[in-house]
């Protein structure tokens, strides 16, 4: 999952190499942090947060498959 | 990515040779000229034909491919692509076992996946691209569903006399319901409520 997040992220950011994303588990649900550079902020948030949006939608599908609650975090 | 090289009397003449060979046209490749021509002296001495190099230019579906490919080897899906360019648009559509989790409640999942893969490739090209994913013909049937349900709820809202209010749907499904009851003359359709939960209204016309 750590994984596709970071496909996501690096496939829309201007410095790929700055994508960072940190797996945190918790008791029932396993939290990503996503990283990028500063400049990069936008394009993975998006207007009112519809880029973010659609990275959570497809990694919560791709969670529901292996049964996992999974939240995306992005942050500074 | 695919390149070769090509060598002709003018610069013009060694880009036909590289196209003919390749059997592309001039705007799917990319030509850097690597030598202009020269005549010499007398036409014999020092002349020398004219060197130029051909790259076949990376097409918005190919890229979109490989953005899939990548991401749908994490949600462990294995999927056969099969790809149209209408000139409006490129549509990917997806096949294989089990993909219903790429769709999601009322296509949230694909819609999501096409909205990335749109940004991924226009990012990469540098330029605007429209791509349209489908997975197994759901975008059609969709559409004749919200055109079923359109016509269902007009009629109903002629016979009350009162609004009716549908549940939130993307910009596109929405503009399907606009188009399906435009002509309708008793009542007229319109969108209220911000993105994402922005819902098309159904409404009587006063006369």
């Amino acid at each position: 999952m750590k994984e596709l997040v970071e496909i996501l992220a690096k496939a829309l950011v201007d410095h790929p190499e700055e994508v960072e994303v940190k797996r945190v588990e918790g008791e029932k649900s396993v939290i990503l942090e996503l990283k990028v550079s500063p400049e990069d902020m936008g394009k993975v948030i998006g207007k009112q947060g519809r880029i973010a949006r659609a990275i959570r939608t497809v990694v919560k599908a791709a969670a529901a498959k292996e049964g996992k609650r999974v939240v995306v975090e992005i942050i500074q | 990515m695919k390149s070769i090289e090509a060598s002709g009397k003018t610069v013009d003449c060694a880009i036909d040779k590289a196209l003919n060979k390749l059997k592309k046209s001039k705007d799917e490749v990319e030509i850097e000229v690597l030598e202009e021509p020269s005549k010499g002296i007398f036409g014999i001495l020092g002349s020398r034909l004219a060197r130029i190099r051909v790259t076949i230019k990376e097409s918005p579906s190919d890229i979109a491919r490989d953005f899939l490919n990548e991401v749908l080897s994490q949600m462990k899906v294995d999927v056969k692509f099969e790809t149209k360019n209408t000139g409006e648009y490129y549509y990917l559509s997806m096949s294989g076992e089990n993909l219903g989790i790429l769709i999601g409640h009322r296509g949230e999942t694909l819609d999501a996946l096409q909205y990335l893969t749109n940004l991924a490739v226009s990012r990469k090209l540098a330029k605007k691209v429209r791509i349209v994913l489908d997975v197994e013909g759901y975008r059609k049937k969709r559409e004749n569903t919200l055109v079923n349900l359109a016509l269902r709820l007009s009629e109903r809202v002629k016979k009350d006399g009162k609004k009716i209010t549908l549940e939130p749907m993307s910009p596109y499904e929405r503009r399907i319901i606009h188009t399906t009851l435009q002509e309708e003359k008793s009542i007229y359709t319109f969108s209220e409520g911000e993105e994402p939960y922005r819902k098309v209204v159904i409404a009587p016309k006063n006369r």
